[in-house]
């Protein structure tokens, strides 16, 4: 299948925001200096956490790996720079949940010594996309856009259906976040070095690179850099600005007008999507065999002094990056990590920067008032004319408050995205989102719970299962053994009847010679 | 540091029920103005009453239901709710017509609910229909539109009407009433006249009634001013007016002479009122979109069979409260297909 993006497609719904991005995306990326300490949490990736492979004490060289993936959704942690391990233990984290995680904690040497690099690709493209998957998956790559799922499972899909088109995904739709406009001005090339990799590993004919209208200077940036390259499978395709045009599913339809199925992958529609950083990232350890231990953030917000873009190492405590950016501002009163639709709200900024942080967002209550208290839903439909999914939040919302399970079901609540269009718009300030992750948390749970028992009867089953074979198998050793008993005492009888009749015959002082026989040939029975 | 956490999104609109409400108050105001003006002050005393019925009343339910009062009138459903009912009543009734018609509506036909959000039913339908029920023939007391009347009530004389049942000497009901457009077209086709001759009558102007049709092209304005600011969801007044406007339109085309037109029934009686500001209660209607406007079509042939064939003069509240009770059938069978889902 092959596309041209002449024609584009909009989706239902979206919102047009505030964009707040020329507040942080007017000034260069900046290097944040080397902290005193990293905290790297085991699990910044969608699936198993990592495990260590160090120990306290020791020391490590910059791109050494400090942990191993466990099972097959999970990547590596690398050292972001040289230095010694002081701790591994659990430590607050950047999570919704607020609780601790495992983490190593690296202190650095200053020296920013690097390892060998693990075994060097001279040319990538006489490596088999297998091996190239692994190469990324061994450098830490997960999706930079803020799902943080492991990259190298995105370019072996398990569909089996060939990849026609690579989307790179420079929508970056969300208000006040411009760390991939920066990377698309500044980096285009590392992107475009990429997009080869990534088509030669998913043997892809086409790749579409879409961002939205308000970034010309990223548009133009990667249209030169495409152009320097002189690759007609690449086209930069400029997308409206409208939230939420950078969720996957909806850019999608937007460039090609295709729906992935309802609980599906775009690999399914044979399209694989991936964010610009995740793509430049990709570079970087394929050409630089260089791990992801850095990544750029956002630091912006009207409760930070000079928003900037920084580069920080994975790691590094927040309140490093928001004081290289100034401090706060008086007022300051809400820190979110991600952006203001689907960004989460941190409790306190000692919390280290992990490879999902693209965006810190620090607000006074000017910009992100407090909530109003709820009223109930009027039904007023509002939230379903701004759904990008074409969902009905408000019986979403009727059914999660009625902890009706299986309606929701049917309302198809895990077709949502959780973009937040329908709380932005609610006039009674129901916070809709909310309710939707709690009811997935509880049907999950539920699932779990039914799994576990599922288990658990199978196990009570194989149990008496068991139980009944080594009676029966009791039973047959029993039945051969009283078997075997009665045999015996034929054999008994039998020696006895041929004793009588040998004495018998003695007596009657007849053939002794054949009568022995007999009984000899009974016993063999 | 320690910052506030909230779930996500973090960003609002500024969309909030009051600001919903507020406008709803305000788009139906000029119409209102122009049936105080063309029906007298009885349609003020209406609305007055009916308004301050309906708010004590539910801060008292409220109190007694053991919550913050303050926040739910703020609110402003009740209100709105209020000032509907006293726009559908007569403008001569007794005090205690809108008196117990907001009572009902807001104690039973919201608070027994559940209030706000919860009620299967308009509040201000189930008094309306109530009251229709109850007093049938207070409900016909509608005064002559200004310009026909001659014998018009002052502030004094409509307060003494309504609060001591007394007229000014001389008068009695019948000089001080008149039968609605709706009502005369009915009971004059029942004697066997034509619509062309009953027509000719004066209370009949260019389009439809005197008086009612200004009111009606008012609600309408004001109906399209919400539509605008999307405080109303469009597929109610289009699929309500579109049906009422089809099948009269039929009807007309197939017998002029004992069916009105479609623009008589457009602008007559509850049309426009009903359209834009009752049927559009969110609360109680339909809520997908082609449900919104399957929603809509089913109380336009309601209000055009009922005033027809029906003992009514206008159907408008007969047609929104036997559509409410069809709205979450229509929502099930109207679920717009989610994004992946296969065609
Ligand atoms: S926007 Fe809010 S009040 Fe309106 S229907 Fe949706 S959930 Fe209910
Ligand atoms: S959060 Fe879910 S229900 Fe709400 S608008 Fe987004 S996709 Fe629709």
């Amino acid at each position: 299948m092959s596309y041209d993006f002449s024609r584009l497609h909009r989706f239902h719904g979206g919102l047009v925001l505030e964009e707040h991005k020329r507040e942080s995306s007017e000034t260069p990326i900046e290097t944040l200096p080397l902290p005193d300490l990293l905290t790297l949490p085991l699990q910044q990736h969608i699936g198993e956490p990592a495990t260590p492979m160090v120990r306290v004490g020791e020391t490590v060289a910059k791109g050494q790996r400090l942990a191993r993936p466990e099972g097959y959704v999970s990547v590596p942690i690398h050292a972001p720079t040289s230095g010694k391990i002081v701790a591994i233990g659990d430590f607050p984290v950047p999570h919704p949940s607020g609780l601790k995680a495992p983490c190593i904690v690296l202190e650095p040497d200053g020296e920013d010594r690097w390892c060998e690099p693990e075994n060097p690709i001279e040319d990538y493209t006489a490596l088999d996309p297998s091996a190239l998957r692994n190469r990324i998956r061994d450098a830490g790559i997960v999706g930079l856009g803020g799902a943080g799922f492991p990259s190298f499972i995105k370019m072996n899909p398990a569909t089996g259906r060939p990849i026609d088109l690579l989307v790179v995904n420079g929508a970056e739709c969300e208000p006040w976040i411009t760390c991939d406009d920066r990377l698309m001005r500044e980096r285009a090339e590392a992107v475009v070095g990429g997009i080869h990799i990534l088509l030669h590993a998913l043997s892809a004919a086409q790749c579409a690179i879409a961002i939205e209208d308000n970034k010309p200077e990223a548009i133009a940036a990667m249209r030169r850099a495409v152009a320097s390259v002189g690759d007609d499978r690449m086209q930069v395709v400029e997308i409206p600005t409208l939230y939420p045009s950078g969720g996957e599913k909806q850019l999608i339809y937007v460039l090609t007008g295709r729906e992935v199925p309802s609980q599906g992958l775009p690999a399914d529609i044979g399209i694989v999507c991936h964010n610009p950083g995740t793509i430049a990232a990709i570079h970087d350890a394929v050409v630089h065999h260089r791990p992801l231990i850095s990544r750029i953030v956002t630091v912006t917000g009207d409760g930070v002094k000079r928003p900037a873009n920084v580069e920080a190492l994975i790691g590094t405590p927040m309140v490093d990056l928001i004081e290289h950016c100034g401090g706060y501002t008086p007022g300051a009163d809400r820190l979110i990590m991600g952006g203001p639709m689907m960004g989460y709200a941190l409790p306190e900024d000692d919390l280290p920067v992990i490879k999902t942080t693209n965006c810190l967002l620090v607000a006074t209550r000017r910009t992100l008032p407090l909530p109003p208290p709820p009223r109930p839903c009027i039904r007023c439909g509002e939230c379903e004319r701004v759904c990008p999914a074409r969902l009905l939040p408000q019986q979403l919302y009727w059914y999660a408050h009625a902890r009706d399970f299986d309606r929701i079901q049917d309302y198809h609540l895990f077709d949502c995205i959780e973009c937040g269009c329908c709380a932005h718009v609610c006039p009674s300030h129901i916070p809709l989102v909310q309710y939707y992750r709690y009811a997935k948390t509880e049907i999950w749970e539920i699932e779990r719970e039914r799994r576990k028992a599922e288990q658990a009867r199978q196990r009570h089953e194989a149990r008496l299962a068991r139980l009944e074979r080594e009676k029966r198998e009791r039973e047959e050793r029993l039945k051969k053994k009283r078997k075997a008993v009665r045999t015996d005492g034929d054999r008994r009888k039998a020696e006895i009847a041929a004793a009588l009749e040998r004495a018998r015959r003695k007596k009657a002082g007849g053939e002794a010679q054949g009568a022995a026989t007999t009984p000899k040939a009974q016993g063999d029975d | 540091m320690q910052f506030h956490t909230f779930s996500s999104p973090h960003v609002h609109n500024g969309n909030s029920v009051p600001a919903v409400m507020r406008d709803v108050l305000l788009a139906v105001s000029p119409g209102a103005a122009l049936m105080v003006y063309f029906f007298g002050w009885g349609v003020f005393f209406n609305l007055l009453i009916s308004s301050v019925t309906a708010v004590a009343a539910e801060a008292l339910v409220v109190k007694l239901r053991g919550r913050e009062v303050g926040p739910v009138l703020a609110d402003h459903s009740a209100l709105v709710t209020a000032v509907l009912l006293a726009l559908a009543l007569p403008p001569l009734v007794p005090w205690w017509v809108p008196f117990l018609g907001a009572l009902f509506a807001i104690v039973l036909a919201k608070h027994l609910y559940g209030g706000l959000g919860y009620n299967p039913f308009n509040p201000a339908m189930v008094g309306f229909v109530m009251l229709l029920i109850a007093f049938p023939k207070q409900m016909t007391l509608w005064t002559p539109p200004a310009g026909l009347d001659q014998q018009r009530l002052d502030f004094t004389e409509t307060a003494a009407c309504i609060f001591t049942h007394r007229l000014p000497e001389g008068l009695d009901y019948d000089a001080v009433t008149l039968a609605t457009p709706l009502d005369k077209v009915k009971t004059d086709l029942g004697t066997g006249r034509t619509l062309r001759e009953i027509l000719t009558a004066p209370t009949f102007g260019t389009l439809a009634g005197v008086g009612w049709e200004w009111a009606n092209l008012a609600y309408l304005l004001g109906g399209l001013w919400l539509i605008h600011r999307r405080r109303i969801a469009w597929q109610i007044p289009a699929g309500m007016l579109g049906s009422l406007f089809l099948v009269s339109l039929v009807f007309y085309g197939y017998d002029s002479d004992n069916y009105a037109s479609p623009l008589f029934h457009l602008l007559s009686g509850a049309a426009m009122l009903g359209a834009f500001f009752i049927a559009t209660d969110p609360v109680t209607a339909a809520t997908t979109p082609r449900g919104r406007l399957w929603y809509g079509a089913g109380i336009g042939l309601i209000v055009y069979v009922i005033r027809t064939w029906g003992g009514y003069p206008d159907g408008v509240a007969f047609g929104v409260l036997l559509m409410n009770m069809a709205a979450p059938t229509l929502d099930h069978y109207t679920q717009p297909r989610v994004y992946g889902a296969r065609r």
